[in-house]
């Protein structure tokens, strides 16, 4: 029986994205932990997160069994990363007053008030004051930029859920799996070898989530 | 691409029942939220909110039992309310399923529960929800004043201010009923959601007194609102939600259509 491993960093609701995995796989078992041993030998390991991505990294230093078992297991095996999880890949993040980041994924993670702020065309996503209402919360579509197994299935430009603050900006194109746009475009989804991470929260897309899921657990981790 | 405006249906939830009798044709057992909750899922509903109407502790068990079940089987945001008054009731709310929760009395008895809810879970799962009654009528100087339980307590706190106050606070989102509309089927109070989304910089819901399609159209339209809530036009099966998004849709405001 297939183990699907999701780590526990003290962040989001990891309820949802552990019944989600088990809704859409038979013969497999999902279970929620911080225990290194568990995450290192995760046949598929999920890295979600929700909140502040300072206090999700003061989870991962502050245990260091933890810290070198998601090391390993980023290097090898299927890892899906979901908000936290994408953002946490990268270099740097804005958040919490300037976090270092994993740096496994080529970029930044900025704050949308940060970026120059335009109203979307024919859209009110943007009250009087012309500013971007914050957080990114709501469906918003993802074009696909890269085919990958994870897409299988999934339509391009179809609908899924955001809820976030910070937002990834990439550097390397062929890093960059899907793109949303939400005042200017960012990274909706990235990926490197055997990592994908999302943004948005496919254990809350409804359909579309659900089928990304069901792909995640079919995947051998190759790309 | 664009962010698409949401639609909500509300369940109003005592003692683990749906009330305000749910009139599908083809649902076994109308009380039941898990069901109702699926039918709301499978019309393309973008988020389900359930509000716990009674919200005494014995009860407060039974809603955590209905997330957990919605949880296990329906995959889009579930946000609950009622009797929020600890950072363990959030807790428990999020561990059964939930991805928001909904703060009214709490945060008015106590506007510094909803800073610590927001550091510590983060303010995409806080939602502060505004219950306000129009005050004063004067064209060139309006005022609404936020009202507990149920619009029978009045507070003095003028809506905007509060709604302001809230997102400095940490709300992530608000929740906007007029007490006046609430059950009048007569819309939205587009005066008061207009007030408050010209003027925070989070995510409103307007809320209180659909009636019609044209009434959900209009809160985004005219109100300016991100997302709109409505119980009884889908309970009673007058509409569904398809229906409300199709409606939308054509007066060229962008919504979540299912592709299949």
């Amino acid at each position: 029986m297939a183990r699907i491993v999701i780590a526990d960093l003290g962040t989001g609701n990891l309820r949802s994205v552990s019944k989600a995995l088990a809704f859409v796989s038979s013969d497999t078992e999902v279970s929620i932990t911080a225990q290194a041993d568990i995450i290192e030998s995760a046949d598929y390991l999920v890295l979600p997160g929700q909140g502040a991505i300072g206090t999700w990294f003061n989870q991962l230093n502050s245990d260091t069994a933890l810290k070198t078992a998601v090391s390993r297991r980023l290097n090898d095996g299927p890892v899906l990363g979901i908000c936290l999880g994408l953002q946490a890949l990268y270099d740097h993040s804005e958040e919490n007053g300037g976090t270092q980041a994993l740096g496994i994924l080529s970029g930044r993670v900025k704050h949308f008030s940060t970026h120059p702020q335009h109203q979307i065309a024919g859209q009110t996503n943007a009250g009087k004051t012309g500013k971007l209402k914050i957080p990114h919360m709501g469906w918003n579509q993802v074009s696909k930029c890269i085919d990958h197994p994870l897409w299988h299935g999934i339509d391009d430009n179809e609908w899924f859920y955001f809820v976030h603050s910070y937002y990834v900006e990439s550097d390397i194109k062929n890093q960059v799996m899907g793109e949303c746009q939400y005042g200017n475009r960012f990274t909706a989804a990235a990926g490197s070898r055997n990592i994908f991470a999302t943004q948005f929260h496919p254990e809350k897309s409804q359909h579309a989530g659900l089928q990304m899921l069901k792909n995640f657990i079919n995947w051998n981790g190759s790309f | 691409m664009a962010l698409a405006k949401r639609i909500i249906p509300c369940l109003d939830v005592d003692a683990g029942r749906v009330v305000k009798g749910v009139q599908f044709v083809d649902i076994k057992d109308a009380g039941d939220p898990v069901e109702v909750a699926r039918r709301y899922d499978s019309q393309g509903a973008d988020e389900i909110t359930f509000l716990d109407i009674t919200a005494s502790s014995d009860n407060r068990d039974i809603l955590i039992n209905v997330v957990e079940q919605v949880a296990s089987e329906v995959f889009i945001p579930l946000t609950v309310g009622g009797g929020i008054r600890e950072l363990s009731d959030i807790h428990k709310m999020l561990g059964a399923g939930a991805d928001k929760v909904s703060i009214n009395t709490t945060a008015v008895k106590n506007p510094e529960f909803i800073r610590q809810a927001s550091e510590h879970f983060g303010n995409q799962c806080i939602v502060v929800a505004i219950d306000a009654k129009q005050v004063a009528h004067d064209a060139d100087n309006p005022r609404w004043e936020i009202f507990t339980h149920g619009g029978r307590n009045a507070t003095g706190l003028d809506a905007l201010e509060w709604s302001k106050k809230m997102t400095q606070y940490g709300a992530g989102e608000l929740l906007v009923t007029s007490m006046d509309r609430d059950g009048t089927r007569n819309g939205y109070d587009i005066a008061l959601v207009r007030r408050i989304t010209d003027n925070v910089s989070i995510p409103v819901i307007a809320s209180g007194g659909v009636g019609t399609l044209e009434h959900l159209a209009a809160g985004v339209i005219e109100g300016g609102a991100d997302a709109v809530l409505a119980a009884s036009i889908f309970h009673y099966g007058e509409y569904t939600v398809e229906q409300a998004k199709q409606f939308m849709a054509d007066r060229g405001i962008t919504v979540r259509l299912q592709s299949s």
